[in-house]
């Protein structure tokens, strides 16, 4: 197909002076088409393969990502994709004026949640568009696969980005590499598997996009780009909270580019124009409002903007003054004056309550330790831990190698677009130390930086081998002196390497990207590819066992429990549970009000009793747990049951960690704390599983994710009765009981 | 309920003296076996009557009586004629029709079946009848816990109903198991393990009638489908597609309590005995690319076994179905073309596919056949062999531009013996299979020459 426009130009240029073959008579029409009319020249070759590759990498972006339709199904993932796949159905049902005012009673009972104004509507809209379009054209697919697909697709689209992002502080080579490394990059993986279709698989893309466009229009100067980066940077604010990030990113930038004294007409234009048509976009999105000028996580870009405009007046003023010792003092005036309003306007700001302070999960990315401290329930997500060194490496493999050896070259070919990619890889790099799902915002930049080390260095050694035969034999005589790790900067001048050197170090890298897309392959196949709603297991005999406990009992919960009912359960299922279950559910992973979910804490680890009025307050109906002890599913409701405790005793005194802990450990079998096997949640657990023997061998009991035997086997219920448990016994539901009658 | 019936034997009493002078008075009932299978929730009743012509004019039908509860369930009704004595017996279908009587007492429900032969005075005719009723079985006690079985009452009468005299006849009942709670004496009554006997009974006139209940334990799978779509979507480039949506419920006795998985899993023989959790589905032979799936995912518990006559197919509902539980999904599989889709001599298309449910010994309340004829096809019309409602739809499906033609066939109340073929038919001509394939090529080459385009054109305003 890329090949087929490249043939026409073939043949119709076939006039210019490199190709004489062609005007022969019409008999050899044959001839015409032979393999010599078929020849390129270099740069339609080059462009080819641009093409091709191009292409290439665009599919293998999209297929690398089915891994998980192929070992499962077409299916959404996790815990938040099914919040906006419910959400995207709704819209595509329901229109974009139901949508945009939609007040869900489904979820947080009673306090309801107003879904319209606390989303991120880009996804959503984005998939809705693609749906409509698809249906427009009559290809009749179901909104689960268009959602499904979603995030593999915007994937492929940022390698396109990429490439021209990498041709934009680069060259093309670097693009061109920059494309294949963040087609299969796990780090990104991760969160755009197909089914997965949470926010980040498009605002990844969007991210990318927004930072192309602007570092086109910091090199340009040109109107035209700054203002399709403002567009850039109204859908990502419009599909991602991590919007927060350019909007910090960008103003420094500039800072930076002022302070090296690189200050130019082009920037003032890009960022001004962004800034000022980014941010009244942006305020378009409800859930963003007005916080883009009130909240402190957005002063950085005002501050810079009204610098930018301080900086261009002393400019014009200096340009009009031609004495330099009264436009020094003029610009001591100006900058105190400056300063001092800008210190003020602050001052008030926060006084009067107009700029609000940084949010939680803001202050948690400047100092890691804070939501450990203070906010329990950002600090029990696993996504939100700090980065271990083993998943950067899972995660980035050999970039992780390539990135400081980029940032060298980068350092070494200094310009605004490189300054700018640095920035965005160090800053990213930081806050991905700081949070596991961090690492997803710096995977582009990693692969840019690498990018470029892995171009710049092929470049280098290839032109040492196509080099006339006798510099190359200068540079062998004095290649064998020196050593590896002189060779790779220094070849522009001089070429201290042998061809064999070249070759070997050539083999070296192609040895090592080989390895790069082996381990992403597998890292694809293995790890970020399971659905978590379905586990597979091994079986004894080597074949695939499926637990499709959690869909068993959401099934369950949508047929056969009235339309009404309220389910409680932990925060982690409620997403899961209104949209599979279509049940209402107490609290959900929204987690916007930390009392309600401190409550559901509460209950969860008081006595039955206690908590039968706690549930009875709430209109509760069912009570559902995750349960793993009997096939050995360790993330389940007890392991979690810890953090219950600690949130609800967060807002709630009575609720007290050490109670449930022994010696500050955490157990369920016989020498657990009273008060923990008298909880609900351990009974709900474990009601009627001491009369279960899971494992040959052990004793009726034996919980086989904790590998104990449980401490409370005679359990009664009192208030609840057991209503469904799955084949596995992974989900268990329970209803609450009416009241007794008094007489 | 206890009203109808005593009004139906005031009634019947009533009758006695009073004869409408009609037709039907020529005939009689020489002798009336009936055997009443109740062993799955769909009851089947064989019913052999000798009848003769009393009269001195030929009869041309027979009637059938149904009291009103009955004839709301009745869901089929098929005779035949026994010609021939022993060993040469042949039968002969004949045809049932519902009836009108103006004088038939209490909502009587009639249906006539037509003689081949006209039954001359003083002649005698075999006929065998067989109907069945659904939705007859009512569970009492109506809510069950989990440990215990399944009673349900039988409601008839035990001398046949109809506008006959009886001159003998006797009424088998046949239970699941021997464990028969109660069952009303109306003497002569025998019971014999899980056999009921009540009869013989002697001249017995017209629209007599004498209550029974019969409270017995039946723990088969009360597997109702409330209502099924049935897709079929034919593609003349050789494949048909059919998408079956299912509405399962469990109608026997309602699930009470607790549902304990440990006594469900250590107990199987005397936990949840009502329950069900596989059904069988017979799906036609050479079905491929078999899906099974509901709302939210593929459910992974089926199996596919495939032999030259016949494909079962075994699915699991994702949990157990106790009484009142309800379930849907959708079952999708390919067929080829060739197996289903064939030419008329009138060189029409048609389509010969089954009707009814594939899934074993279940009732649906609700069936709709969608046929989705190919785009461009023209006049279709079904043939089913019973009266059906039926109307047209359009469809658009992938890449149309008219949009199909759908034929939606409805049809309620509907056993796994009406599985049998009906026919679509319509004008279809091959050019139209070329349709979207040219729309396809033209937009991609559309495509290449505006590419071919922007690159050989300088579209700058810049010279």
């Amino acid at each position: 197909m890329v090949e087929k426009p490249n043939q026409v130009n073939a043949g119709s240029k076939s006039g210019s002076p490199t190709m004489q073959a062609t005007s022969k008579p019409t008999d050899l029409l044959s001839q015409h088409f032979s393999i010599r009319s078929l020849k390129l020249k270099t740069k339609q070759q080059e462009l080819l393969i641009r093409v091709t590759i191009l292409c290439l990498v665009y599919v293998l972006a999209f297929i690398t990502r089915l891994f998980s339709v192929l070992r499962y199904e077409s299916m959404i993932h996790e815990f938040d994709p099914y919040f906006n796949y419910r959400t995207t159905l709704f819209l595509t049902q329901k229109g974009f004026y139901e949508f945009w005012n939609w007040f869900d009673s489904e979820s947080w009972y009673p306090l309801g949640r107003i879904i319209g104004g606390t989303l991120y509507p880009g996804l959503m809209v984005t998939a809705a568009l693609i749906y409509w379009t698809m249906n427009v054209l009559r290809f009749a697919v179901h909104i689960r696969e268009v959602c499904v697909l979603t995030a593999p697709f915007f994937a492929s689209n940022t390698t396109l980005v990429a490439y021209f992002f990498g041709k934009e502080i680069w060259d093309t080579g670097a693009g061109l590499v920059a494309a294949a490394l963040i087609a299969i990059c796990p780090g990104y993986i991760s969160r755009s598997v197909a089914g997965s279709y949470d926010n980040e698989g498009v605002a990844i893309f969007a991210l990318l996009f927004t930072f192309y466009l602007f570092v086109k229009a910091v090199n340009t100067g040109s109107l035209a780009w700054s203002l399709a980066s403002a567009f850039g940077y109204f859908y990502m604010v419009s599909a991602w909270g991590g919007y927060v990030f350019i909007i910090n990113l960008i103003p420094l930038y500039v800072l930076v580019l002022l302070i090296t004294g690189r200050y130019s007409m082009r920037l003032y234009v890009a960022y001004n124009c962004m800034y000022v048509l980014g941010m009244l976009l942006a305020m378009q999105i409800r859930f963003v409002g007005f916080q883009h000028v009130q909240s402190g996580e957005h002063m950085a870009a005002m501050g810079v903007f009204f610098l930018l405009q301080v900086f261009y007046f002393l400019d014009w003023v200096k340009h009009q003054l031609n004495d330099t010792r009264l436009f020094q003092a003029f610009l001591r005036i100006t900058v105190s004056t400056a300063v001092v309003v800008g210190a003020i306007a602050i001052g008030v700001g926060t006084a009067s309550g107009y700029i609000s302070p940084w949010t939680g999960r803001f202050y948690s990315l400047l100092d890691p330790t804070y939501a450990k401290d203070h906010i329990p329930i950002i600090a029990s997500v696993s996504e939100h831990q700090p980065t271990a060194w083993s998943s950067f490496m899972f995660d980035f493999h050999i970039l992780l190698l390539l990135f400081p050896a980029g940032l060298y070259f980068c350092f070494k070919r200094l310009s605004d677009a490189t300054i700018f990619i640095v920035m965005y890889g160090l800053t990213s790099m930081y806050f991905a130390g700081v949070m596991v799902r961090l690492i997803l915002v710096a995977t582009p930049a990693v692969c840019l930086i690498s990018a470029i080390a892995v171009s710049a260095t092929i470049k280098n050694l290839t032109q040492v081998l196509r080099a006339k035969p006798k510099v190359a034999q200068t540079g062998s005589s004095r290649g064998g002196s020196s050593g590896k790790a002189s060779s790779k900067g220094s070849l522009d001048q001089s070429q201290p390497i042998s061809k064999n050197g070249a070759i070997a170090l050539l083999f070296g890298a192609f040895y090592l990207l080989s390895r790069y897309a082996i381990h992403c392959t597998w890292v694809t196949s293995e790890a970020y590819s399971s659905p978590s709603i379905v586990l597979a297991a091994r079986g004894a005999h080597g074949n695939r066992v499926i637990f499709d406990d959690y869909r068993e009992a959401y099934f369950w919960l949508r047929q056969n429990t009235p339309p009404d009912a309220k389910v409680m359960s932990w925060w982690d299922y409620g997403y899961q549970i209104t949209a599979m279950g279509n049940r209402t559910v107490i609290v959900d992973n929204n987690t916007w009000n930390n009392t309600h979910i401190a409550t559901v804490g509460r209950a969860m680890s008081s006595y039955e009793d206690e908590a039968y009025e706690i549930m009875r307050s709430l209109d509760v109906d069912y009570v559902l747990v995750v349960f793993g002890g009997v096939t050995g599913y360790s993330s389940d409701d007890i392991n979690k049951f810890l953090w219950m405790v600690r949130i609800g005793g967060g807002i709630f005194p009575v609720i007290k960690e050490p109670d449930y802990l022994v010696n500050g450990e955490y157990r369920v079998d016989k020498g657990a704390a009273p008060k923990m096997l008298n909880c609900l949640m351990y009974k709900l657990s474990y009601y009627r599983f001491g009369e279960l023997t899971t494992e040959y061998g052990k004793p009726p009991g034996y919980d086989r994710a904790r590998g104990v035997e449980i401490g409370n086997k005679d359990i009664k219920l009192e208030y609840l009765e057991e209503a469904f448990t799955t084949s596995n016994w992974i989900v268990r539901i329970y209803k609450v009981k009416p009241p007794k009658n008094r007489w | 309920m206890r009203l109808l019936r005593l009004s139906l034997v005031l009634s019947s009493l009533a009758l006695l003296s009073f004869l409408p002078a009609s037709s039907s008075q020529d005939l009689q009932i020489v002798n009336a076996e009936r055997r009443i299978d109740l062993s799955s929730h769909i009851i089947k009743v064989f019913l052999t009557l000798k009848v003769e012509n009393t009269g001195t004019s030929p009869a041309s039908e027979v009637l059938l009586a149904f009291p009103p509860t009955q004839a709301d369930h009745l869901a089929l009704l098929k005779a035949q004629a026994v010609i021939g004595k022993r060993k040469k017996k042949t039968y002969l279908p004949l045809d049932v029709n519902p009836a009108e009587l103006p004088d038939g007492p209490n909502g009587t429900k009639y249906f006539s079946i037509s003689l081949h032969n006209k039954l001359g005075a003083g002649e005698v005719a075999t006929l065998e009848i067989l109907y069945m009723l659904t939705h007859s079985l009512d569970p009492f006690p109506v809510e069950i816990s989990q440990s215990e079985s399944q009673l349900v009452y039988y409601r008839d009468s035990a001398v046949i109903l109809s506008p006959y005299h009886i001159k003998q006849q006797t009424t088998f009942i046949k239970t699941p198991s021997s464990k028969i709670e109660s069952f009303s004496m109306v003497e002569p009554t025998n019971r014999a393990g899980a056999e009921l006997r009540y009869g013989p009974y002697e001249n017995r006139s017209p629209y007599s009638y004498s209550p029974i209940i019969v409270h017995f334990e039946n723990n088969n799978p009360f597997a109702v489908v409330e209502e099924l779509v049935r897709e079929v979507e034919i593609s003349h480039w050789g494949s048909i597609q059919v998408t079956e949506q299912y509405k399962l419920a469990h109608a026997g006795a309602r699930h009470k309590g607790v549902f304990s998985r440990v006594e469900y899993q250590s107990r199987p023989g005397s936990s949840g005995t009502s329950s069900f959790k596989h059904l069988l589905a017979r799906l036609p032979p050479r079905v491929h690319s078999m899906y099974y799936r509901d709302e939210i995912g593929n459910i992974s518990s089926s199996h596919l076994r495939l032999d030259s006559k016949k494909s079962e197919l075994e699915i699991e509902p994702r949990y157990p179905l106790f009484g009142g539980w309800k379930a849907t999904f959708v079952i999708g599989y390919g067929l080829l073309l060739e197996d289903f889709l064939f030419e008329s001599p009138d060189g029409r298309r048609y389509l010969n596919f089954t009707f009814g449910c594939p899934l074993v010994e279940t009732v649906v309340d609700k069936l709709t056949i969608k046929v989705v004829l190919p785009e461009g096809s023209l006049d279709p019309s079904v043939v089913v062999p019973f009266p059906v409602n039926q109307y047209l739809e359009k469809k658009y499906s992938y890449l149309d531009v008219v949009g199909r033609t759908v034929v939606v066939v409805e049809k309620e109340n509907v056993v796994p013996e009406q599985s049998s073929p009906f026919q679509v038919y319509y004008h279809f001509s091959p050019i139209f299979m070329l349709a979207e394939p040219m729309m396809l090529t033209s937009v991609f080459f559309l495509l290449f020459v505006t590419c071919v385009a922007y690159l050989h054109i300088d579209l700058s305003i810049r010279k």
